[in-house]
């Protein structure tokens, strides 16, 4: 073999092999996580917004195909399964907790399901979004992995599902503490939940630098909000005739 | 080892979720139907292993990677990302202030009318 067909042998094996999704998906993570802990844990710094966007951009210059990526990419992906089910650990913690306010926490919990559904399709239907997209973006507000499991069952785009969810979790971890400022809520129990039950996972990273009280009542909101969506969404969608 | 066994564990439960789901034709998936089964068995036990902690701080402490493969898809909507990106983009932002809003409030005043109530039984 010559040098150049040594190279391109090299560039084949690379193209095919699993090796290169899981090196690149994770040397993305570690660049990000780096410049996430430089920056002081800016939301807009999300470790998943920068390796989404690295990875990206690599791709998107070395020509490797999306189907390529996956092949390893899929091994990272298999994770979401025990990781999902790894929250009922810190919902454990939270029991306590949720029996003194079992009830204001039930309310809201209901609540917080049908006004973030119905209020994400409403506004994405007045500004003519396409149906496909609508249910895509109804469960914008469950943790990326309960996202994309809800969206598969809805009918709605799984990848639109999950960006569109991890991007929520970064704007209401940005707007979270403003708002709660400017509308006078001030108990951390109440605004960690809210928080949770908003923006789920990057909401409760942004909480727990807040106060380990705001933390603990986001990683509840976004654990319950998780598993109430994943029942109601299907039943709440084929009830408004969307699905 | 602790590490190990915890994330055992985890699938354990996860094949057990996804066991159900077809089963019991449910409409959610099966990881979703994992975290009831283990919370079950953690409120029937009573404690959290080490093991178990072990796994699930260090899975969920690094959730974000995990969904970084499926959103890369979302270069393949390029063109429905170009075509719908404003109503996106309301969207997300409305929705989201509403429901911060929304949220805070209603458990505000759920509170305190449950703290109202509770001072009245004493």
């Amino acid at each position: 073999m010559t040098f150049d067909e040594k190279i391109s042998a090299i560039w084949l094996m690379l193209q095919g092999s699993p090796l290169t999704g899981i090196s690149l998906t994770l040397l993305a993570y570690v660049l990000a996580m780096y410049l996430y802990k430089k920056s002081n844990y800016q939301p807009v710094l999300s470790p998943f917004i920068t390796s989404m966007v690295v990875v990206i951009s690599v791709l998107l210059i070395t020509g490797i195909s999306y189907q390529d990526y996956f092949a390893g990419g899929k091994f990272i992906h298999f994770l979401l399964g025990p990781a999902t089910v790894a929250l009922a650990v810190p919902l454990y913690h939270q029991l306590h907790r949720i029996k003194q306010l079992f009830i204001p926490i039930i309310i809201t919990l209901i609540a917080s399901v049908f006004i973030g559904a119905l209020s994400a399709i409403g506004i994405a239907d007045l500004f003519g979004a396409s149906v496909q997209t609508q249910i895509s973006i109804a469960p914008k507000s469950v943790t990326t992995p309960v996202a994309m499991g809800i969206s598969e069952q809805i009918g709605g785009i799984v990848s639109l599902s999950a960006g569109l969810a991890a991007t929520t979790g970064v704007v209401g971890g940005i707007m979270g503490i403003k708002i709660f400022s400017l509308i006078g809520v001030k108990d951390d129990r109440f605004r960690g939940l809210a928080m949770g039950l908003t923006s789920h996972g990057l909401g409760t990273a942004v909480a727990f630098q807040e106060s380990n009280t705001m933390g603990a009542f986001s990683g509840l909101g976004m654990a319950l909000a998780s598993f109430t969506t994943a029942f109601m969404l299907p039943w709440l969608l084929s009830a408004l005739a969307i699905i | 080892m602790d590490f190990i066994l915890g994330f055992v564990l985890l699938l354990i439960f996860q094949l057990l979720g996804e066991a159900l789901v077809i089963f019991f034709e449910l409409p959610v998936s099966g990881p979703v139907v994992g975290i009831v089964l283990l919370l079950g068995a953690l409120i029937i036990k009573g404690s959290v292993g080490k093991s178990l902690n072990t796994a699930s701080t260090t899975l969920l402490g690094h959730l974000s990677i995990m969904f970084v493969p499926v959103s890369v898809g979302l270069m393949a909507h390029y063109q429905l990302l170009m075509d719908e990106w404003l109503p996106i983009t309301i969207t997300l932002i409305g929705s989201t202030i509403i429901m911060l809003i929304s949220t805070a409030l209603i458990m505000s005043f759920a509170s305190k009318f449950l703290i109202k109530e509770t001072k009245h039984d004493l």
